[in-house]
């Protein structure tokens, strides 16, 4: 799902996305006199944005009463500005699930409730995950459009090399393997690195732990909604693992590895080209290689586990693309048609799906026959049905609460955290007190 | 009586008069200044997410920024930093520039443009070029550093050194500043220099006496734009921790976080104003922000003209 990186190339997709939409809706108003137009906006661009259309082209050939344009790459910015100013499309999607707190709570998307009810759909038929971050204190006012799933990868090649058979399983094989797998330069420096925990090194090291949560069983709240980082031993006990791990490369010569690595989304990704032989990544990785690097011996399977909960093997984090209608819509109906089609029939999300390669969100979708089999693919399917698989809290702040676990880990890392428990304490009360902030505007 | 009456019309006439030849300037003043000043003053005392109405909180925004906000103390602490080492290194830079550029005697104009050009680059293009020139691993800088036998630093990738590497980026555009600093040093009356020469004064006293006297003006001028654009620090530090902490990530998706990087080290005042409003959804407490800011901004400026009495000389001033 993740690609582009620079604004400027967005730029000139949308750009290029505009002009084709406004040529495509020219040459489609011939196709019944009193069809609809209705518009959705996708943060997709690009190859990603091409498959999406197809999706969206089949579901118009099948619907003469509507008309649908699509608009690609649009971020959340766009999306609050056009609800602001009520002149609004008739569909939105949004790549930062984090922040249905906000469009569920204050209205912004509407509440889809009454369209489940009437059409008699049960969200039951969608996994778990996915089900928390499309609402907010029972608010639903979105719904899943395929998900990123974060499972290991690891280079077979290397392993054999290293003597080694099968995937990691438990964080001290994992440290194990990192360590017999990294090569350095003479001058010390690191030339291929086992596995790189840095945070905030690709987006497997997301630096508020998001990824690493569900491997130890992390728990960010408690039944009252108070932040439990410093009382769930779990998260001390991750920032300590991946620590001796960083202090074992030497954080430094982490830091210059990282500056000579390409891009994520780039053909030169350090997994890719023989860098690194071990990662935690999302599922779309699967689809770059094979576009890239299509002779790379890899394999895929869910990322190891805390050495003392070997019960959590096969959990993964998840996240997704949400997809609503926002208030001030024209035509309610034929958006909510639209959004029914694209999120609850196996056929469009298994197509959308293949053409992603991202994970598809419905429990019937996840074995449709229509899903071209992959057995590196595969390993993500089963991760994303896993009960124990979790995505980050949604709270009224967004991932403000991240923000904060963020500033802390990349001190710890470094070095720079003194002592971890005080530390941690010390991120609950500002957690808490932000998200009381968020709120109600109150302090307390 | 009459007279009176007929006196009050014709001022009256006058004044509005005034009134209709400044009505578009009122206007466009009080569209895009006044307007949006007054409303950031109200919605920093409501708790407001852009969605839905703003909900009155009294001073909870304030209490908040004052007493709770764990990230406000390193934004005011890089801030200041900022300003107080890049606006004189800019000043003096910029001054030691235009005073050679005003000595040339050959190729003046190609000379002037160089030095001039890098202000002329977008911030967002400069701040790119320069985190791929100081990359610590494949970076020019540091490679021709390591053949002179040097371990350079990590630039933008570590917290001691981010905001030097802005640092240097400033020095490298000044051009704006230079450009006014070298009209005002061709503009220092000849005579003054000849009569100082005349009275034996070396190149050192005909700068301290002549030269810095009667371009005063102008470095309070860059002084007092330097420190508010220094209190508004934004595209360069936002666009180098996104590129340095390199997770850009795909046009749309925002759930990563990376502005401050490293370590906070690029967090300044005006980017958690940034993330606060427009990542969080809570504007309210960003227009709490930008009204310290403004009060801050005006505080400063205030000293440094005040202040400014004492060392500024303008020239044919009735003093």
């Amino acid at each position: 799902m993740r690609r582009v990186a620079i604004g400027l190339l967005a730029t000139l997709v949308l750009c290029a996305v505009v002009v084709a939409a406004m040529r495509t809706s020219a040459s489609a108003g011939t196709k019944t006199a009193k069809a609809t137009n209705i518009t959705i906006w996708v943060g997709w661009s690009a190859a990603e944005l091409k498959a999406f259309k197809g999706v969206v082209a089949e579901y118009d050939k099948n619907h003469p009463e509507v008309t649908v344009k699509v608009v690609g790459g649009i971020n959340d910015d766009k999306i609050t500005a056009a609800i602001r100013s009520g002149n609004v499309p008739d569909v939105v999607s949004s790549f930062t699930s984090a922040n249905v707190g906000n469009y569920c709570k204050s209205g912004a998307w509407i509440d889809l409730k009454p369209f489940l009810t009437k059409d008699k759909i049960d969200v039951g038929m969608f996994p778990k995950t996915s089900q928390y971050y499309t609402q907010y204190n029972g608010k639903r006012c979105a719904l899943p459009l395929l998900a990123d799933v974060y499972g290991f990868y690891y280079n077979k090649k290397m392993f054999k090399a290293a003597g080694l058979k099968g995937p990691p399983k438990t964080m001290s094989q994992l440290t194990a393997y990192a360590k017999k797998l990294t090569k350095r330069n003479s001058d010390g420096s690191i030339k291929v690195a086992g596995y790189n925990p840095f945070l905030g090194f690709y987006s497997g090291n997301a630096p508020d732990l998001t990824v690493y949560a569900p491997l130890f069983g992390a728990k960010w709240i408690d039944s009252g909604g108070k932040s439990i980082l410093s009382k769930d031993p779990a998260w001390a006990k991750l920032l300590r693992w991946q620590k001796s791990l960083i202090d074992w490369y030497g954080y430094t010569k982490l830091q210059k590895f990282n500056a000579g690595a390409a891009d994520e989304f780039s053909a030169s990704h350090a997994f890719e080209i023989g860098k690194l032989a071990m990662m935690i990544d999302g599922e779309w990785r699967v689809a770059f290689i094979s576009r890239e690097h299509p002779s790379l011996d890899y394999g895929t399977a869910p990322a190891p586990v805390d050495d003392s909960r070997p019960g959590l093997y096969g959990a993964g984090y998840v996240n997704g693309t949400i997809i609503g209608i926002p208030k001030g819509v024209k035509h309610k109906d034929q958006a909510w048609s639209l959004v029914k089609y694209l999120t609850t029939n196996s056929h469009a999300l298994a197509v959308f799906s293949n053409g992603v390669r991202n994970v598809p969100t419905t429990k019937a979708s996840l074995t449709s026959p229509d899903i071209k089999p992959d057995a590196h693919f595969k390993t993500f399917l089963q991760i994303f049905a896993n009960p124990n698989s979790t995505t980050s809290p949604i709270t009224a702040a967004g991932n403000a609460y991240g923000t904060l676990i963020q500033a802390f880990t990349v001190k710890w890392q470094a070095g720079h955290a003194g002592d971890l428990q005080k530390g941690l304490q010390k991120l609950d009360k500002q957690i808490d007190a932000q998200l009381k902030q968020a709120q109600a505007g109150g302090v307390p | 009586m009459e007279r009176r009456r007929a006196k009050r019309k014709a001022a009256w006439r006058r004044r509005r008069l005034v009134l209709l030849l400044m009505a578009p300037w009122l206007i466009g003043f009080g569209t895009f200044f006044g307007y949006p000043l007054v409303m950031s003053v109200y919605l920093s005392f409501t708790h407001y997410d852009l969605l839905s109405s703003p909900k009155w909180i009294g001073t909870a925004n304030y209490r908040y920024l004052f007493t709770q906000d764990p990230q406000i103390g390193s934004a005011v602490r890089n801030t200041i930093w900022i300003i107080v080492v890049m606006v004189p290194l800019q000043v003096v830079f910029a001054l030691g520039i235009a005073m050679m550029l005003a000595r040339a005697r050959r190729g003046v104009g190609i000379l002037r443009t160089i030095f001039y050009l890098p202000a002329l680059a977008p911030p967002v293009a400069a701040t790119l070029a320069f985190v791929y020139i100081l990359n610590p691993a494949t970076g020019p800088v540091n490679i021709i550093l390591k053949h002179l036998g040097i371990d350079g630093p990590l630039w933008f990738q570590s917290p001691s050194w981010s905001k030097p590497s802005l640092v240097i980026l400033g020095l490298w555009g000044v051009g704006n500043i230079m450009i006014i600093f070298l009209a005002a040093i061709l503009d220092v009356p000849r005579h003054l220099y000849e009569s100082a020469e005349l009275d034996g004064a070396g190149p050192l006293q005909r700068f301290r006496w002549v030269t810095l006297p009667t371009i005063s003006p102008v470095i309070l001028f860059s002084v007092v734009i330097g420190v508010i654009a220094g209190l508004q620090y934004f595209t360069q530090a936002y666009v180098a921790a996104n590129v340095a902490s390199g997770q850009a990530s795909q046009a749309g998706d925002q759930t990563v976080n990376n502005l401050g990087y490293p370590e906070a080290s690029t967090l300044f005042y005006p980017v958690l104003l940034y993330q606060h409003g427009f990542r969080y959804f809570n504007m309210g407490y960003a227009s709490a922000m930008s009204v310290m800011l403004l009060a801050v901004a005006f505080v400063v400026t205030v000293l440094i003209i005040r202040n400014s009495r004492r060392w500024v000389h303008y020239v044919g001033a009735a003093k």
